[in-house]
């Protein structure tokens, strides 16, 4: 337990002291990466409380994001830019989505519940391909970032970053804190036997809506976030890709770990951006999918626990 | 709408089934015995519509292209289970379906450094280009039409592999008790190449024949991919006729709801509400059938088991 809280404050601090770094070495490139990275992250530990905790294996989480950076596009487009407004109702439709989706969802389990999640967003990035007045299968740029009254200016770069670091460490935070309620143990019992919940008197139904519908509200604040971050909105923040992506950030970390989607969202954004920079030889850095293919292959064969489980033990 | 024209698109409809069926045939079958989710399922039909276009270019011959481009997906995909997925059969669905999403990318790519990212086209042979005649009095081309004939053909021949043959008893057999069947010393290790390797032969065949109707492109197989997922949720997984009687909603659903909701809505409400709201509404129609049948029957039309 000490060695984890040693780790987490030596991961943050290291986080704190990037900006200044980054600034006195003129690399402003690195501070955008961080920023897009621990965006990320808070959809990777969205899903997490799901994935990890309620076994729900949703292979639509950027449905949600998507929701969350359309809602901030479509206000701003009307000329509503207040962050205040903005973010509020980013989250509350990505939990209304999330309510929907997950009522038909969570009735079915195993494999169709992977495809029909799948589905879903599949369904909303087809909506969103034919918003025409949005942009439609190109996007439509963001005309203004969210405005919060003087108290925080997301056009600076190390403010926004600031904020991305502290929302990422509240959301980790918050999920840590509802596994480990009365409500997450219900969670994580009926994700390792159902039978067993019932019988003592737990529909585990309620419970896993109730967790589905708060990952995808904090998967909508990420799209809040991502949406301000690339000033650019696209469907593709919904394809299939991306929520696989999310997915494996999870994996790769280590699932049902309170680290685990922070350091899956590190390492795999990271290995994409060396691969992606990869110019001897140059073909790499062209092609860096078919490397990043097989390696998330293998990883997937022998690296069985994850990041997090070199460090510990997963938590349930 | 004239009669004619509604029979027209059951036809496509029709034939936009089929094609999926091969698809759904391949993947229901995968998974019914092996209980194993391949999400690079459609990567397999992608590599079957790219060798087949090379093949073909190369030999100068359709038949040709199409024999290489069915072996080519054959050995591919026996060769993808023997190095990669054969380590997964014991693992979860979550671990087969992000290996597979791995070798997705892997094989997307691979195709954009051989054959480059922008859409290739395939066109119909001589023999197969011209129309053949309806009873309603309008033509039909020939090699839709084709389409239909061989989709209905391999599904005509699966229900005979699967439930008169050996190997179909095997199969069958494997799928109940995976141990029995080899503690009766059957090689099942070979029999899941085999029965996997014809899976993405099935998945090749499909891509062969989409490839002169659809664009030949890196990611095309993601595409159907998707909508044979619907169809095997609909349907059933694991359970053939449920993937042959999804494929064939599906084809037919979609087909008929891309061509018709955007006048039938112009008509009804009103011809700004059919153009903003009919192309949407297309396209998510399917999702919104297969939600309405998982109400219903959380475990689609025919469960395979129980």
């Amino acid at each position: 337990m000490r060695s984890r809280i040693v780790l987490w404050i030596a991961f943050v601090g290291l986080l704190l002291a990037l900006p200044p770094l980054v600034v006195a070495l003129g690399q402003p490139f690195y501070l955008d990466l961080a920023r897009r990275i621990m965006i990320l992250a808070i959809a990777a530990v969205s899903l997490n409380l799901i994935l990890g905790y309620g076994g729900l294996v949703s292979f639509g989480h950027a449905a949600y994001l998507g929701i969350g950076a359309y809602t901030v596009g479509i206000m701003g487009f009307y000329g509503i830019t207040s962050g205040w407004l903005q973010w509020p109702v980013a989250i509350g439709a990505s939990a209304l989505v999330a309510l929907a989706i997950g009522a038909v969802s969570i009735r079915t389990s195993g494999i169709y519940f992977i495809m029909i999640t799948l589905a879903f967003t599949q369904m909303l990035y087809y909506l969103g391909i034919s918003l025409e007045e949005y942009g439609g299968d190109d996007g439509m740029r963001l005309k203004a970032k969210s405005q919060f009254s003087g108290l925080i200016d997301l056009r600076d770069p190390v403010e926004f970053y600031y904020l991305a670091l502290v929302l990422m460490l509240i959301s980790v935070f918050l999920v840590y804190r509802i596994v480990n309620s009365r409500f997450g143990m219900a969670l994580r019992a009926a994700k390792s036997n159902d039978a067993r919940t019932r019988a003592i008197g737990f529909s585990p139904y309620p419970y896993r809506l109730a967790a589905f519908v708060i990952a995808g509200a904090m998967c909508g604040l990420a799209g809040a976030l991502y949406a301000n971050h690339t000033n650019y909105i696209t469907p593709g923040l919904m394809s299939w890709q991306q929520s696989g992506d999310i997915m494996f950030m999870v994996i790769l970390g280590g699932m049902a770990t309170t680290s685990g989607p922070v350091l899956g969202t590190f390492a795999l954004l990271v290995v994409e951006e060396i691969l992606k920079a990869w110019t001897y030889p140059r073909f790499i850095a062209d092609h860096w999918q078919v490397v990043l293919g097989p390696l998330l292959v293998l990883s997937v064969i022998f690296f069985r626990r994850g990041l997090a489980g070199m460090f510990y033990k997963p938590d349930a | 709408m004239s009669f004619a024209l509604l029979f027209e698109q059951l036809l496509n409809g029709l034939q936009f089934g089929v094609t999926l069926f091969l698809m759904a045939a391949g993947l229901t079958l995968v998974f019914g015995i092996m209980n194993f989710i391949n999400l690079a399922h459609g990567s397999l039909y992608m590599v079957g519509a790219y060798l087949a276009l090379a093949a073909a270019q190369w030999t100068g011959s359709y038949i040709a292209g199409v024999a290489l481009g069915l072996a080519g997906t054959l050995v591919v995909g026996m060769i993808v289970e023997v190095v990669a997925l054969r380590a997964l059969y014991d693992r979860d669905h979550l671990d087969q379906v992000l290996a597979t999403f791995g070798l997705i990318l892997f094989f997307n790519e691979l195709v954009a450094i051989l054959w480059g990212r922008a859409a290739l086209f395939a066109s119909v042979p001589p023999f197969l280009s011209g129309h053949i005649d309806l009873f309603t009095g309008s033509s039909y081309p020939l090699y839709r039409a084709v389409i239909i004939g061989v989709g209905l053909v391999v599904a005509l021949l699966l229900w005979y592999l699967v439930t008169r043959t050996r190997v179909g008893m095997l199969i069958r057999a494997g799928a109940t008790n995976r141990t029995m069947v080899a503690a009766l010393g059957v090689n099942i290790r070979l029999l899941y190449t085999f029965v996997f390797g014809f899976g993405a032969a099935l998945a090749g065949l499909a891509g062969v024949m989409a490839g002169p109707i659809y664009n030949v492109q890196p990611g095309m197989g993601e595409l159907i991919l998707i909508q044979v997922f619907v169809v095997i949720v609909i349907g059933g997984i694991g359970s053939i006729r449920g993937a042959l009687v999804g494929s064939i909603i599906v084809g037919v659903v979609d087909t008929i709801g891309r061509a018709f909701l955007k006048p039938l809505l112009s008509t009804m409400i009103s011809p700004t509400a059919g153009e903003a709201a009919g192309p949407a509404l297309a396209s998510i129609l399917i999702y919104l059938l297969m939600a309405a049948v998982l109400t219903f029957r959380p475990q689609g039309l025919f469960p395979a088991r129980g």
